[in-house]
């Protein structure tokens, strides 16, 4: 088991009082799963992701991730983690942004260079590790900032909406790729997005997520292949996903649709 | 060195192109910048005539005579000891003591700007160093940051004028003598923009970019220099700026407690002792010279590191 968080709780301190952000959140992720977090803006999808990376801790319940705590999992660099905005820095060219974590974990000059070129090739952003950010439109950060999250081959990539800036045709390409990666490298990927259609076809497991407080309200098995044409999106199996997935979420919404 | 298929801004502005923008820039400029020099000099030149008027109209009254407009022209531009020199006096006297004196002379004024030069450099370095040193360990030491911050404001708050010369004589008293006393009040004063502007470049960086490198799991030493260091370059810059000229002010008081004969501080306080007027005011556009120079060439390495880093857009 990649991740296994058992009855989740987290509950922010704010000056106006408490927000609970995660309620009662139970779910097992394994090994070369490809799970998909959907629900309503502010169901805590991103903080159930940062309290995966360690970046957030949990105030209830229990959660490991490689059966170690997630801070240690953290310590141990487990996984990759492409945020919901780019940050870039923004005095790196895209070449030296992709090569920061490679600097930081100590990988010598040649591999740094040799990976950087894989990723951005990945990405299709090669020719333009010499540019600054700004140079770039928002969606070449965004496939940057993914690059630089697969430089150093984490076997656990945490996802927040990296495709959420891209048009549709760019996004299509990139979500092949992104299949096309997790099917040779077997990696696990938990990915946010609020794209129906995105979640249905990348996904093994939707989870599908409601608001005030953020629990889980359903998760979905697909049925679908492993092996995934774009035209997949055409068939009754893919529809039939879908709909489940829209049912959850209105379901979630409860009274307030 | 290909350079990728793409169009960089400004591509196709090659450099002819970009010369002549700046001649053109100049060219520009120089209209207003004449204008606002030649209103400063009719001001100039008219203070010069009224604060000076009252000795030439004393001299008349002594001689019996009525002193007509012409008169009190031609007294008052052109007097040994004025309360205000004219501009072209002080303009002849920079021009004997820089030009027509050999740099490597004690008469040259060239020579006693580098004195206090050396000793603002040295104590800008010192200040500089130690301002950076005290920031980093602010950011990340809570004690550090509780303890030292007021110390720092404390030390500001001490007119120079007061301990300028209780530095010279305890650091007299053990031998120390020299460049050394002086540079010393010129970190004193230089140390102390820099640690605001460090403290607050350090702390620029934004949770995101803090939290990246969290997830790489990176140590406080590789924080510090892969994000908190480069982030802090702009600020470093804009409070270099302020602290070089500090330590510039720092180095002519340092001059002034012992009765020095060289350096631009010991012009002044010569210059005052005897009444020499020209020689005061042609040392503060020195000193005005030198500071102007120090803030440009700190200016220049701002543009040039920035713009290598991609900062400067
Ligand atoms: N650091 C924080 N301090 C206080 N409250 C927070 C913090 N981070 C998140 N929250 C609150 O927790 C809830 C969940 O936020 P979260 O960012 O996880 O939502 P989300 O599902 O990612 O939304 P979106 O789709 O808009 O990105 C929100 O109500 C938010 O206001
Ligand atoms: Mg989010």
């Amino acid at each position: 088991m990649v991740v296994e968080a058992r009855r989740l709780d987290l509950t922010f301190q704010t000056a106006d009082g408490p927000v609970q952000a995660l309620s009662d959140v139970s779910l097992d992720i394994r090994a070369g799963d490809f799970v998909s977090f959907i629900g309503p803006s502010g169901c805590g999808k991103t903080t159930f992701l940062r309290v995966i990376a360690g970046l957030e801790e949990a105030t209830g319940g229990s959660v490991s991730v490689n059966g170690m705590t997630p801070d240690e999992a953290r310590r141990a660099r487990a996984y990759g983690y492409v945020f919901q905005a780019a940050g870039l820095y923004p005095w790196r060219t895209i070449g030296r942004n992709v090569k920061l974590p490679l600097e930081i974990m100590g990988f010598d000059r040649a591999e740094q260079d040799r990976r950087m070129r894989d990723v951005l090739r990945l990405v299709e952003l090669e020719g333009f590790e010499r540019k600054y950010p700004w140079q770039l439109s928002g969606g070449m950060q965004q496939r940057a900032s993914i690059a630089r999250a697969l430089a150093f081959d984490a076997a656990l990539l945490l996802m927040d909406e990296p495709f959420g800036a891209l048009d549709e045709i760019v996004r299509d390409r990139l979500n092949e790729q992104l299949l096309d990666l997790w099917a040779r490298t077997g990696k696990t990927i938990c990915f946010v997005t609020h794209s129906i259609p995105e979640a249905v076809y990348l996904s093994t497991r939707i989870v599908v997520m409601s608001p005030r407080p953020g629990r889980i309200a359903d998760v979905i098995d697909s049925p679908l292949p492993r092996e995934r044409p774009l035209d997949i999106r055409d068939s009754a199996a893919f529809i039939e996903v879908a709909h489940r997935v829209r049912e959850g979420l209105r379901a979630g919404m409860g009274d307030d649709v | 060195m290909s350079d990728p298929p793409l169009a960089a801004p400004g591509a196709g502005t090659g450099r002819s192109g970009r010369v002549g923008l700046l001649v053109w820039r100049i060219s520009g400029a120089a209209g207003p910048v004449l204008a606002v020099i030649l209103a400063l000099l009719a001001i100039w030149y008219a203070a010069t005539v009224w604060l000076n008027a009252q000795w030439v109209l004393d001299q008349a009254a002594r001689a019996d005579r009525m002193a007509g407009f012409g008169d009190i022209l031609r007294g008052t531009l052109n007097q040994e000891r004025p309360v205000l020199p004219a501009p072209h006096q002080v303009a002849a006297e920079l021009w004997n003591t820089v030009a027509l004196q050999p740099v490597t002379s004690r008469r040259s004024l060239v020579w006693h700007a580098w004195v206090t030069l050396s000793a603002t450099l040295t104590g800008f370095g010192i200040g500089t160093v130690l301002g950076i040193a005290l920031a980093i360990g602010i950011v990340h030491n809570r004690a550090m940051d509780m303890s030292v911050m007021p110390w720092a404001i404390a030390s500001q708050t001490i007119p120079i004028l007061a301990i300028a010369p209780m530095i010279i004589v305890v650091l007299n008293s053990v031998g120390v003598q020299g460049l050394l006393p002086k540079a010393i009040i010129s970190a004193y004063l230089s140390f102390f923009p820099v640690v605001v502007g460090m403290v607050t470049g350090l702390r620029s960086p934004d949770a995101a970019q803090l939290d990246l490198m969290r997830t790489y799991s990176a140590s406080r030493a590789q924080t510090l220099w892969k994000l908190r260091f480069p982030a802090s370059l702009p600020y470093l810059f804009a409070s270099l700026k302020v602290g070089v000229a500090a330590s510039l002010v720092g180095a002519i008081v340092g001059e002034l407690p012992t009765g020095a004969v060289r350096g631009l501080g010991a012009r002044l306080l010569s210059g005052s002792y005897y009444g020499q007027t020209v020689q005061i005011w042609a040392a503060l556009l020195m000193a005005a010279f030198c500071a102007a120079l120090l803030v440009g060439l700190i200016g220049l390495i701002q543009r040039l590191t920035l713009g290598r880093m991609g900062l400067a857009r």
